[in-house]
């Protein structure tokens, strides 16, 4: 694994692989006084961000740093925006600066792989347009496999906004490969077209789609998308496709709730449901520092050394 | 050299004939002879298992002069024409400032006298600047010395019905007629590849074929009610062409022009996120290409035209979304339309003729083109080696850029010689420098 753009392109080994060295990650680090490892002394990190995105940004610098990298934030803008500096520039800059690793957030699906014909060091993509986060469906799966206790014949609802959402597509992908039911949920105007062959099954009835899941993966969306005639208005969205709690009581008792974040409250979920016992929410952004230090430390030392 | 005596040239996959051409037209023509004498001032070019076309005609051609000279000169587009076989083009007008006045058509035309490598004939753009709101003075660009019959807002759809509806009342008056990009701009907002399965897992939004069939429909129904002509630019969907043949045996005054890469590449290309595999309109599914094909071999598409658009480097070397759309077309259009018409063992040399020559030639009014051999034609011919091949190398092409979606491609049919009124403009393969005599 010389890179990570998509959870399509991984084997489900690699898959699981990422997931056990998470798992090795917080034992190791979690208790500890200093909780660092010194495994990337010595190699830089670039984090490249086209969006701005403290929470993901951070997550990674927290990553990288508990494994000792030197970490460098650098803030970017879009050559199609703002004419600013091309993408091919900045990496070549990147590669004299000699980055062993590019953590990129980009709004162009696509860019991540791009960067890779343009330098030597691994590309981790954090998040590409509409097109893939894996290591938010990696944290997604390791946390379901932390209170489901797996996720192999589990079902899982992915329910808003499919169209727009690279974490959809990222889980999608990596789910299905590790063998659970996904569910994709949403209005007809906010699934892609031509999607036959996907692993899932398609409902548009979120109440039917509750019944019988382990886990429900609710999407941000935005109020600006019913400006587009992707949906009437925002309280209609919210009414149909939004987890309020008679909605949690259609779940069974186990099942547990997920959000990407950041969320809209009052949209695609309740107040009282995000903040829940049953909701995942902080345990995700937990989690997902161990597995970005998983994924840093697998592409930079090809799992040698530990 | 305008008197030049070719011998022994397959014409059109007809027979072999020797044609001698005086002062750039066909003197005669006549059977193969060993030994026939010839005067001193006539060249003689050995044709001797080439095929005879007549020069190919371009409805479609991206010049970038003026305005992105960096991209492609009128010089430099025509050099790359002739190299691809062709004799004439037609220069579409989103150049900056826009052919939308007659200053701007003559200023164009001019420079495809002055560089001598293929007629340039100026396409006129329908509205002022492209915007599509007021009509650009299309009389004026008719009556001007590049006598434009073709008007285009090509880059843009001429998505408002009235001002299309106007357009063609207009041209009808001197039987000319509007090349309409077909593209429903609402439908489109922000598209950047088809849209369909790979554009729903590539996460690219989607250009979905409705927005091109939706305005060929409509404009079906405006030639007919106006009696007036309507072209269409790069047809790219299988149900555009049920559409058009549907016209077509109503009796509408329509023509169609597909693009060499819609008949050969797909939407899987943009897996690669390679911005050389973005166009506009987005290339399409297989079953599309497979119908366009049969549709090329049918007639019910007319002609194949480049939509050559050469774009500078960091145009191209970027993210998807952020790159321009085009790719590169006159010197791999022959060898794709071969393939796509069975192959050089198989290819009808007259159809092959007839989609990239004649027809080309009559929609655009190019009198003195698309002619087979005759005594009396302008001497406007394309020596092809039908069974040769060679490899796309994106810097050993004419044209300033090099954005090509068939690097590295072994093609078939190479062209030996193109003559522009007798005049080799390429000559062995390569392009002759003083084109001047
Ligand atoms: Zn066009």
């Amino acid at each position: 694994m010389k890179h990570l753009l998509t959870t399509k392109e991984l084997s489900r080994e690699e898959a699981e692989l990422i997931l056990d060295v998470t798992e090795q990650m917080a034992e190791a680090v979690t208790g500890r006084e200093v909780p660092k490892l010194p495994a990337l002394r010595g190699r830089t990190v670039v984090n490249l961000f086209f969006e701005d995105s403290t929470r993901t940004r951070t997550s990674f610098e927290t990553a990288a740093k508990r494994l000792s990298a030197d970490v460098v934030n650098f803030a970017a803008k879009t050559s199609s925006v703002n004419k600013g500096e091309s993408l091919r520039d900045t990496a070549l800059t990147l590669q004299a600066m000699g980055a062993d690793a590019v953590v990129i957030r980009h709004p162009a699906a696509g860019a991540p792989q791009r960067l890779t014909e343009w330098i030597e060091g691994a590309v981790l993509n954090a998040g590409d347009g509409t097109h893939a986060h894996p290591t938010q469906a990696l944290l997604d799966a390791y946390t379901m496999k932390k209170r489901l206790g797996g996720v192999e014949g589990r079902t899982v609802a992915i329910v808003g906004d499919i169209l727009h959402s690279r974490v959809a597509r990222s889980n999608i992908w990596l789910l299905s490969k590790l063998g659970a039911h996904v569910r994709l949920v949403g209005p007809p105007t906010l699934l892609p077209k031509d999607i036959d062959d996907w692993p899932v099954e398609i409902g548009y009835d979120l109440d039917a789609s509750l019944k019988g899941v382990d886990a429900v993966m609710m999407l941000r969306v935005q109020r600006e998308r019913q400006n587009a005639a992707f949906f009437p208005t925002a309280n209609e969205y919210a009414r149909l496709y939004g987890l309020d709690e008679r909605r949690l009581a259609l779940m069974p008792d186990h099942a547990i709730v997920m959000h990407p974040g950041p969320m809209n409250r009052g949209m695609e979920i309740a107040a009282a449901v995000a903040d829940s016992p049953r909701a995942t929410i902080t345990e995700q952004v937990t989690n997902g520092v161990w597995v970005r230090m998983a994924v840093l430390y697998l592409l930079l030392t090809n799992g040698e050394s530990k | 050299m305008s008197n030049v005596l070719i011998k022994s040239a397959d014409i059109v996959g007809k027979g072999r004939r020797d044609v001698l051409v005086r002062d750039g037209r066909v003197a005669e023509i006549g059977s193969v002879s060993e030994k026939s004498t010839v005067a001193k001032d006539v060249e003689v070019v050995d044709a001797d298992g080439l095929v005879l076309l007549p020069g190919l005609v371009d409805l479609h051609t991206h010049l970038r002069e003026p305005g992105r000279e960096d991209a492609e000169t009128v010089l430099s587009g025509t050099r790359a024409a002739a190299k691809g076989g062709y004799t004439a083009v037609c220069a579409m007008a989103n150049s900056y400032p826009v052919a939308d006045t007659a200053g701007v058509v003559e200023q164009v035309a001019a420079l495809g006298r002055a560089a001598g490598y293929a007629d340039v004939q100026p396409i006129g753009a329908v509205s002022i600047g492209l915007e599509g709101k007021r009509l650009a003075e299309i009389g004026a660009m008719a009556q001007s010395a590049a006598a434009v019959r073709m008007f285009s807002d090509d880059g843009h759809c001429v998505h408002d019905p009235v001002l299309m509806r106007r357009a063609l009342e207009y041209v009808k008056t001197f039987d000319g007629l509007v090349a309409q990009h077909a593209e429903e701009p609402r439908l489109t907002e922000g598209a950047q590849m088809n849209e369909g399965a790979v554009s729903a897992e590539l996460g690219l939004p989607g250009w979905p074929s409705v927005a091109e069939e939706a305005i060929i429909a409509r404009d079906v129904l405006l030639a007919e009610y106006t009696g007036a002509r309507v072209h269409f630019c790069h047809v790219s969907t299988a149900r555009s062409v049920d559409i058009i043949r549907e016209a077509k045996a109503r009796g509408a005054k329509v023509t169609a022009e597909v693009c060499p890469h819609h008949l050969l590449l797909t939407d899987e290309a943009a897996r690669s996120y390679d911005p050389v595999y973005k166009v506009n309109p987005p290339l399409r599914r297989e079953a599309d290409v497979a119908v366009l094909r049969a549709a090329l071999v049918e007639g019910v598409i007319d002609a194949v035209a480049t939509d050559h658009a050469p774009h500078a480097p960091q145009d191209k070397e970027c993210e998807w979304a952020a790159a321009r759309p085009g790719m590169l077309g006159l010197e791999t259009a022959l060898s794709i339309s071969v393939l796509a018409l069975g192959g050089p063992a198989e290819v009808d040399w007259d159809v092959l003729a007839e989609r990239t020559s004649r027809t080309p030639a009559r929609i655009a009014g190019l009198e003195a083109h698309g002619r087979d051999p005759q005594p009396g034609t302008e001497a406007n011919f394309t020596l092809v080696d039908p069974s040769a091949t060679w490899t796309v190398v994106p810097e050993g092409l004419a044209s300033l850029s090099r954005n090509t979606p068939y690097a590295g491609m072994e093609l078939p049919v190479t062209v030996q010689a193109t003559f522009l009124r007798g005049r080799a403009t390429v000559l062995n393969g390569k392009i002759e420098e003083e084109t001047h005599s």
